[in-house]
């Protein structure tokens, strides 16, 4: 065991768990922070997926020990995030979600790719939701409200 | 439409004033004897019509908040918003201040139809139609007459709007004002429903009315229970089907910090061992570390190649009889190139939900308490309470949201709710979480079972079939459980030829056998069960006979249906008008794909503009038209089948199959077992719904079988090449 003080949501937790122990595990937990899914455990599916330092990662696979002072980011937080908050409200204005259970994964990996690239193509999605399952396919929808997200956003940015 | 209608006495007035006032969360265990009993007692007569008592459906609360319990789980396919839709209308309700729970199991939550607390059959809608319909009928019936009384006045002078009672002169009083006195009206016996053109919401695209607490992280799964002082369990499952635990070596297991116990368990079949801890991950890590010696003694060691090669020998001679019209040695008669000789193979397929599966048991002694995501409720609290040595009343029964299912939470062994019964019983007065992990899930079994089918098609002189055998070989879903009573007959499971022996195709001398052989690998229904394989075999058949004629694949179709197949004829009208602008002027190296089926009484016509791209199919856009009857809520109509036809594609993925060798698995996550990603699914999806005022049909399972099959012919038009195998490997 091993006492970490992490930086999620922009709040500080502490945390005393076994060093191997993935992130994803700890939010769940230890953290009683359940927005984010358990999918596959091997990276496959996406579920897991929060940001650490901005980045979309697969939480189910990265010891807490390695994520050091790193800031994260999980579902319960990213509402906070102006693009965000769009995808969210995206998400619900084109009612993409069925069971809903991979949505926290999508939404965090459509806030991830909205951020580096405000008006992404076709091409673009496929590439950077390329690795989040949807076993519902609700995918017709999630490529609809991520360029709906991206039309608010740049809307008026012109 | 038969919009209005009157429903039988109601003659429990005297129980429901009394559950109405106690109100609040008591009434469950009010409803828990069989008060349906009569639907058994009739037997083989018609069923009288069914009361369901308002209260048990409808609270009123004093914020003017609605809850409508849900009877059924909601799993994706949108049950908790269109069965409140249908009960709020007739209830008049302020629809944005109606709040959808998913009732616990109870007799009153029964499925009409099916007789047990389950989701199945594209059923929820179909069966809760009329039912939801009546209660808020009733509901609202109750409300007015108390404003009536309270106002002097008659019923007639009052009307309702937005979750209010407007009276004469002015008057009105809320819902919330009115529940009260309203609770001590009795039950209308007869209620008129709303004419068509009354309809506020019903048949209008509604919102989901569970998006944003998917959208921000608040919503808990079943997976995301926390109980205080709960414990975690994971098992470690046999590598064979039925093994049993001859020896454990648990030191080190034993040794992982948080690890509480680790202990043999038995299982629907052989045994396991199960290992409970404080937390997931130290479980998990804990059952790495076992070392299992497993008995695999008598049992068959089920080998893919094996099978296929046993199928295709079965498949080869004439089986049990399903369907003998006419005389099928015309088709004998007919010279060799006026017939094709086809073989399909059909993989086993796992249905992997995104929520592993999962439940949550403390057991006290005298009583338990369940959370889980179950499609069987009635079912998996009988095993729950046999296994606890209880009655199933005194087995309360959380239905929990589940992150899909697909068929997989509706097992009729239980397996996994008697699992994590067996540990929760040992862990008395804790509270246990069952968690299978994903390897648990793809190696698990109760897969859609493998089947190969065996055509000979003879060709008319007008290029429409004159002869049709087919043999299909595949295991039986339903036999050795207690739903055989109601699906094999003679021999013949019919969730297996659902979609042959039925065809819309007026087939003359059609003859379908079937051969159900023994395997040991439990199977189970995925979603649209019989037609995941009966529509590509029926559909690519039809498109190559099209091809063959010359004849256009809409109007082929057409050509052949029945003139009764309203269902299908309708929607490939539809679907000939809507993509008459695109379908025919298709890209170079695009081409299109057609296929029609019905199922479980919903018929839709399908098209598709597909390119190969990296070796793949590419689905730059689909089509769909369907009629489902009256589509109560058009919006989530469109999304079942936008992303249906996606989980329809898991089929062709090139690792869209399960294979056994020696007994045991080869995939072992979504790295070997691999669904759809957002590059396979369709870029887009038009959905086209047959204006009808009829009955609705469900919507859940029917774009599953025409995806595949409407691929497999446009692929057949880029590549020249007939495909009957799924997956689909290589093109």
């Amino acid at each position: 065991m091993a006492t970490y003080q992490l930086n999620i949501n922009g709040q500080r937790k502490e945390v005393n768990v076994d060093p191997s122990t993935p992130l994803l595990w700890v939010l769940r937990e230890d953290l009683k922070m359940t927005g984010t899914k358990f999918g596959c455990g091997i990276s496959a599916c996406g579920a897991c997926t929060v940001h650490v330092a901005g980045v979309a990662t697969r939480s189910c696979i990265v010891p807490v020990s390695h994520i050091g002072e790193r800031a994260i980011v999980t579902i319960e937080g990213i509402g906070q995030d102006t693009v965000g908050r769009a995808v969210q409200d995206a998400w619900v204005d084109t009612d993409v979600v069925q069971c809903g259970y991979c949505q926290s994964g999508q939404i965090m990996a459509a806030v991830a790719l909205l951020k580096h690239t405000p008006k992404p193509t076709d091409a673009n999605i496929d590439e950077s939701m390329g690795g989040n399952i949807c076993r519902c396919a609700t995918y017709v929808r999630i490529r609809e409200a991520i360029k709906n997200a991206a039309a608010e956003l740049t809307k008026g940015g012109e | 439409m038969a919009t209005a209608s009157k429903s039988s006495d109601m003659n429990r007035r005297g129980f429901l004033r009394v559950s109405f006032a106690a109100a609040g969360g008591l009434f469950v265990s009010l409803y828990l004897e069989p008060r349906f009993a009569f639907a058994q007692e009739a037997g083989g007569q018609p069923q009288a019509p069914k009361n369901y008592p308002p209260d048990a459906f409808v609270n009123i609360r004093p914020d003017g908040k609605i809850v409508i319990q849900v009877n059924r789980l909601e799993f994706g396919q949108g049950v908790q918003t269109a069965l409140p839709m249908l009960l709020a209308d007739e209830l008049d309700a302020d629809w944005s201040n109606v709040i959808a729970d998913l009732a616990p199991a109870a007799d009153v939550y029964k499925d009409p139809m099916f007789g047990i607390q389950m989701v199945g059959g594209s059923g929820s809608i179909a069966h809760s139609y009329q039912q939801y319909r009546e209660l808020g009928a009733k509901t609202r019936a109750m409300l007015v007459a108390a404003a009536a009384e309270r106002w002097n006045t008659t019923p007639a002078q009052c009307r309702t709007e937005a979750s209010v009672v407007h009276g004469p002169g002015g008057r009105s009083a809320t819902y919330a004002e009115l529940a009260g006195d309203a609770a001590r009206k009795p039950v209308p016996a007869n209620v008129t429903l709303k004419k068509a053109t009354e309809l506020r919401f019903v048949g209008k695209k509604v919102k989901r009315l569970d998006s944003r607490p998917k959208c921000d992280g608040t919503l808990k799964f079943g997976l995301d229970l926390d109980l205080p002082g709960m414990k975690v369990a994971v098992v470690a499952h046999p590598p064979v089907f039925g093994a049993r635990v001859k020896r454990i070596v648990d030191d080190e297991a034993r040794r992982v910090e948080g690890v509480r116990d680790v202990f043999e368990i038995q299982l629907a079949k052989g045994s396991g061992v199960a290992v409970v801890a404080d937390k997931f991950w130290p479980a998990k890590q804990a059952r790495s570390r076992l070392k299992i010696e497993w008995d695999t003694t008598g049992l068959d060691k089920a080998d893919s190649a094996e099978l296929w090669t046993r199928y295709k020998q079965l498949g080869s001679t004439p089986g049990t009889v399903a369907v003998s019209n006419g005389d099928v040695k015309t088709l004998d008669q007919l010279p060799g190139d006026k017939r094709i000789v086809a073989e399909f193979e059909f993989p086993f397929l796992a249905h992997a939900p995104m929520e592993p599966l999962n439940t949550t048991i403390r057991f006290d002694g005298d009583r338990a308490e369940v959370w889980a995501g179950s499609q069987f409720q009635t079912v998996d609290q009988m095993a729950i309470a046999e296994v606890l040595g209880l009655k199933p009343e005194q087995v309360t029964f959380h239905t929990e949201m589940a992150g899909g299912g697909f068929g997989r939470r509706a097992v009729a062994d239980s397996h996994v709710q008697r699992e994590a019964a067996t540990i929760a019983k040992r862990l008395r007065g804790t509270p246990l979480k069952l968690v299978w992990t994903r390897e648990d899930d793809v190696q698990g079994g109760y897969y859609r079972p493998m089947h190969f089918h065996r055509v000979e098609v003879g060709i008319g002189a007008d290029g429409l079939p004159a002869a049709w055998r087919h043999v299909i070989v595949g295991q039986s879903i339903t036999a050795d459980t207690p739903f055989a009573a109601f699906v094999v007959k003679n021999g013949v499971d019919s969730t297996m030829t659902e979609g042959v022996a039925d065809t819309h195709y007026n087939l003359k001398n059609h003859h379908v056998s079937v051969h159900h052989p023994k395997v040991n690998v439990p199977v189970l229904w995925w979603r649209s069960v019989g037609h995941t394989h009966t529509a590509f075999v029926m559909e690519t058949l039809i498109d190559e006979l099209a091809m063959r004629a010359r004849v256009d694949p809409i109007a082929y179709r057409r050509r052949l249906l029945k003139p009764e197949a309203k269902k299908l004829l309708r929607p490939l009208e539809l679907l000939d008008t809507a993509t008459a602008r695109w379908r025919n002027r298709l890209p170079k190296g695009h081409a299109l794909g057609i296929s029609c089926h019905e199922s479980f009484g919903t018929g839709v016509a399908c098209a598709v503009d597909v390119s190969i791209e990296n070796k793949r199919p590419r689905v730059h856009r689909a089509a769909v038209a369907v009629d489902c009857g009256l589509a109560v809520n058009p919006l989530s109509v469109e999304s079942q089948f936008q992303a249906g036809l996606g989980f329809g594609l898991s089929q062709m993925m090139a690792k869209g199959a399960i294979t056994l060798k020696d007994g045991v698995v080869e995939q072992r996550n979504f790295d070997g077992f691999v669904p759809p990603y957002i590059i396979d699914a369709p870029m887009a999806v038009d959905v086209h719904i047959v204006p009808s005022t009829e009955a609705p049909t469900g919507c859940g399972e029917p774009p599953v079988p025409v995806i595949s099959p409407a691929v497999a012919n446009a692929l057949a038009r880029l590549t020249g090449k007939r495909y009957r195998s799924l997956p689909l490997v290589s093109l």
